[in-house]
């Protein structure tokens, strides 16, 4: 008997069918991949397993009984155990990670009201023994690497018995050295016995460790995969249409370069390097995280500062103090996290399709202040055409997209209008397959201006960019040219 | 954190029905019935009192009514405004007592006429502003801090020109001296006449600021900056906009907004009194997150301030006329204020994820 089997599942949120009847099993000891675009499903069926969201028809069986978890709780109890994605709200600054491990317990009832020290550490250690997992007590939690904030998160599911483990996207912050750490630590749990439900959107990860891979469109599962797996059928599963190869025309670069930089440090004690960038390149800069990407890209836009050397757009110095003084030379930049650094939160004024486009373009296209002439909206349906937005229209709230297509929105936003320089930071980040196509081919069809990205994942850095960069210890350290080129700058 | 989730497709905002499905329908009309709340609430106030106390209805209690409110409805627009850059301005009423002063200061002490006066003490809340701009932005004294602290500071430099003492004419200053001016009957205008004899001066500012205000806010591209400044600063800054400057804007407008109503206090009163202005700014807080209720907005908003500054004003006026003592005034206005968030926070949500 399967450890888990889910009957003709559906869910519906108003006229919208997140699920619409899907059935699928998960034996103990295996760990099975669910793929599936944005909007395919996989959040929703996720959620009715952890007790987030009740079904509206169909049933689950956990170890032959009925299961209909009411609360995240009740879930635990019963032996399902979820990890979300954000790992920061698994603990919380001033808390160390042997109270962070033992915060569910703290929150149990019949526990003891007195708690000492020394009996947190000795229980947290038993946490971390029983998971196998090496971390310090008592570091604080807001020290704590993205990495080893999803281990606390796991460890402590652990503790709490569980005999099915969901991981959502567990990779979309690590490393690639993270990953594999925690990949070998799944494969030691799915070896224990352990049943393990992966989501991702990243296709390398899921050939790492997938037993059996489940494609999710339309709320049904529309595939199943067993190892080894064919990731082609698998993503054009997932699509609905056929994979084109999203392998890049190389340009070559010639002339005098849009942007440079001379002699630049990023810190006081890191190694300097040059970098010339030409217009209607793409180049891709990829390193671990915390190699200096972001560090980078923020110093070309203003939102942070060189230590040493130069750097010159068009042959003339470019030294912006603000973001402001950036896009007035003709740089624009799509920061990481596109939550923190570009939209606005549900229901506040901008937060539509349109407003969120026309932020950066205000004082242009409303030179007289007051809003009236609907040139963002007319913006707005260019890019919704364009870069194929799935949405309802310009006023749609930018929450309702999916991330995919809250990425596009965000490309738009820098596309609408002309730049000399556009840098990307990790535009792929929670992006399905389908949506990171289109968003190539969208970067990839400007020749009037030059494109930096920064990206943690070698994979997306050779899809999109015309020439790939590495950056470690917060210095570039070679100019690659091809895929194994990068791997071995990455692993070196 | 906001709740924004990949693929639970939220349902359609804006009370967008699909037809012939009635729940769908009884969604929008349960959508409709909230966002229109206060606004239903506010008739059967008006139809109920008048009911119970036909002079309730009449042009000139209406008015006073309005007239009540002005101050309070001034100083709310101005607190949606900090509120709107995701701060918050605790010293408006500080500001709007010490205007009091200053305006009184600046006339019996200065002899100043009314048209020397009011610029002055405008620029004394805007100066104010700036002080209360310069700590949260440069200095990045979080704003409830900085603002209470200014509160404080106000309510305390208020009572040192005249040791303590209220101002009105014949006031004797520290020095021993006889203090030789007077209020301008100009100045006593902005509190005491009417346009046309029906619409106090006090209302006609009301209203100005109120559609000024509201403009600004809502439809032009400053508005939406400073709501995009409180809603994620970094992205508002990494679009290029200056959010010190935004900041110190709103703190300006309400500061001055706030120095405005101690003028028209000053104006009704005819003396500045040590105790005014006690009250206002419990009421204009209260008045701007009543207005969260406001058309379902859930946010600051400078009509929504207004409207609940007069559904505060319109309840405490028919309960006075319906007798009720008044202590109760303020346990009137906390549950309104408790009702109304209610209303914002708990019913106003989408259950739906």
């Amino acid at each position: 008997m399967p450890l888990l089997q889910i009957d003709a599942l559906s869910r519906s949120f108003g006229p919208t069918r997140a699920l619409s009847g899907a059935t699928l099993t998960i034996d103990a000891g295996e760990i099975v991949a669910l793929m599936g675009a944005n909007g395919a499903g996989k959040s929703t069926l996720v959620k009715i397993l952890s007790g987030v969201l009740p079904a509206d028809n169909g049933t689950i069986t956990l170890k032959q009984r009925p299961y209909a978890p009411r609360t995240p709780a009740e879930a635990a109890a019963a032996g399902v155990v979820t990890v979300h994605q954000s790992t920061d709200l698994v603990g919380a600054p001033g808390l160390s990670v042997a109270d962070t491990l033992l915060l569910t317990r703290f929150a149990e009832r019949g526990q003891p009201f007195f708690v000492s020290r020394s009996g947190i550490r000795r229980q947290a250690r038993a946490i971390l023994d029983a998971a196998g997992f090496d971390l310090p007590l008592d570091r604080d939690f807001a020290d704590l690497s993205a990495a080893d904030r999803q281990l606390v998160a796991i460890a402590r599911a652990l503790a709490n018995k569980a005999e099915l483990l969901i991981l959502d996207e567990p990779t979309a912050s690590l490393s690639i050295e993270e990953s594999r750490r925690l990949f070998d630590i799944l494969r030691r749990l799915r070896d224990g016995g352990l049943a393990i439900l992966y989501i991702s959107h990243r296709t390398a990860d899921l050939e790492a460790i997938a037993d059996r891979a489940l494609v999710m469109r339309g709320g049904v599962i529309a595939g199943a995969f067993r190892r080894p797996i064919d990731f082609s059928a698998a993503i054009e599963t997932m699509i609905g249409r056929k994979l084109q190869s999203a392998r890049p025309d190389i340009r070559i670069a010639e002339g005098a370069p849009v942007f440079e930089m001379r002699g630049a440090q990023l810190l006081p004690d890191s190694t300097p390097f040059d970098l010339a960038i030409h217009t209607g390149e793409v180049v891709a800069i990829t390193g671990v995280l915390g190699a200096g990407k972001s560090r980078l890209l923020s110093a070309i836009f203003g939102a942070g500062r060189l230590a040493a050397g130069e750097m010159l757009l068009n042959g003339h110095a470019h030294r912006p103090e603000t973001p402001a003084q950036a896009i007035a030379a003709g740089v624009a930049m799509a920061a990481e996290d596109r939550h923190r650094s570009s939209l606005m939160p549900a229901n506040w004024p901008g937060s539509s399709l349109a407003a969120t486009i026309s932020l950066p373009h205000l004082a242009k296209w409303y030179p007289h202040g007051l809003l009236f002439g609907g040139r963002e909206q007319h913006e707005a349906e260019k890019a919704i055409a364009r870069l194929r937005i799935k949405a309802s229209g310009p006023q749609a709230p930018i929450a309702s997209l999916s991330g995919g297509n809250q990425q596009k929105v965000v490309l738009a936003r820098w596309e609408a209008e002309p730049s000399k320089l556009l840098l990307l930071d990790e535009p792929f980040q929670g992006v399905d397959v389908g949506a990171r196509h289109d968003i190539i081919q969208a970067i990839r069809s400007r020749t009037d201006r030059a494109t930096l990205i920064a990206t943690s994942d070698p994979e997306e850095a050779y899809e999109v960019a015309d020439r790939i960069l590495v950056i470690d210890h917060h210095s570039l350290v070679q100019a690659a040219h091809g895929p194994s080129a990068v791997s071995q700058g990455i692993h070196a | 954190m906001t709740s924004i989730n990949d693929e639970s497709l939220s349902p359609p905002a804006r009370g967008d029905t699909t037809k012939g499905e009635t729940i769908h329908w009884l969604a929008g009309f349960s959508a409709a019935l909230r966002s229109g709340a206060v606004f239903i609430l506010l008739a059967a106030l008006l139809l109920g009192f008048t009911a119970a106390e036909p002079a309730f209805a009449n042009i000139g209690n209406l008015m006073s009514i309005l007239q009540a409110v002005a101050v309070v409805a001034i100083l709310g627009a101005g607190v949606t405004v900090t509120l709107a850059v995701g701060g918050f301005d605790l010293s408006i009423g500080a500001v709007a007592a010490s205007s009091v002063m200053a305006a009184s200061y600046a006339m019996i002490v200065w002899g100043l006429d009314a048209f020397a006066a009011v610029p002055l003490v405008l620029a004394f809340g805007a100066l104010v502003g700036l002080v209360n701009a310069l700590l949260i932005v440069r200095l990045k004294v979080p704003d409830l801090l900085a603002t209470l602290s200014m509160m404080f500071l106000l309510s305390g430099l208020q009572l040192i020109p005249t040791a303590g003492r209220s101002i009105s004419a014949g006031l004797i200053l520290p020095d021993g001296t006889t203090a030789t001016g007077a209020y301008d009957p100009a100045f006593l205008l902005i509190g005491r006449a009417s346009l046309f004899g029906v619409v106090p001066v006090s209302v006609v500012l009301m209203t100005i600021v109120a559609v000024v205000l509201f403009v600004l806010t809502e439809r032009t591209r400053i508005g939406r900056l400073l709501f995009a400044t409180g809603g994620n600063e970094v992205a508002t800054r990494l679009a290029g906009a200056s959010t010190a400057r935004l900041k110190v804007l709103a703190y300006v407008i309400s500061g001055t907004l706030a120095s405005l109503g101690g003028i028209v206090i000053a104006a009704r009163v005819g003396r500045g009194d040590v105790s005014s202005g006690g009250s206002l700014l419990m009421d204009a807080v209260a008045a701007a997150l009543i207005g969260f209720a406001v058309l379902g907005k859930r946010r600051p908003n400078v009509l929504g301030a207004i409207v609940g500054a007069v559904f505060v004003g319109v309840l405490l006026n028919g309960l006075t006329m319906l007798n009720a003592p008044y202590y109760t005034q303020d346990f009137v206005k906390g549950a309104v204020l408790v009702g109304a968030l209610a209303l914002t926070y708990g019913l106003g949500r989408n259950n739906s994820c």
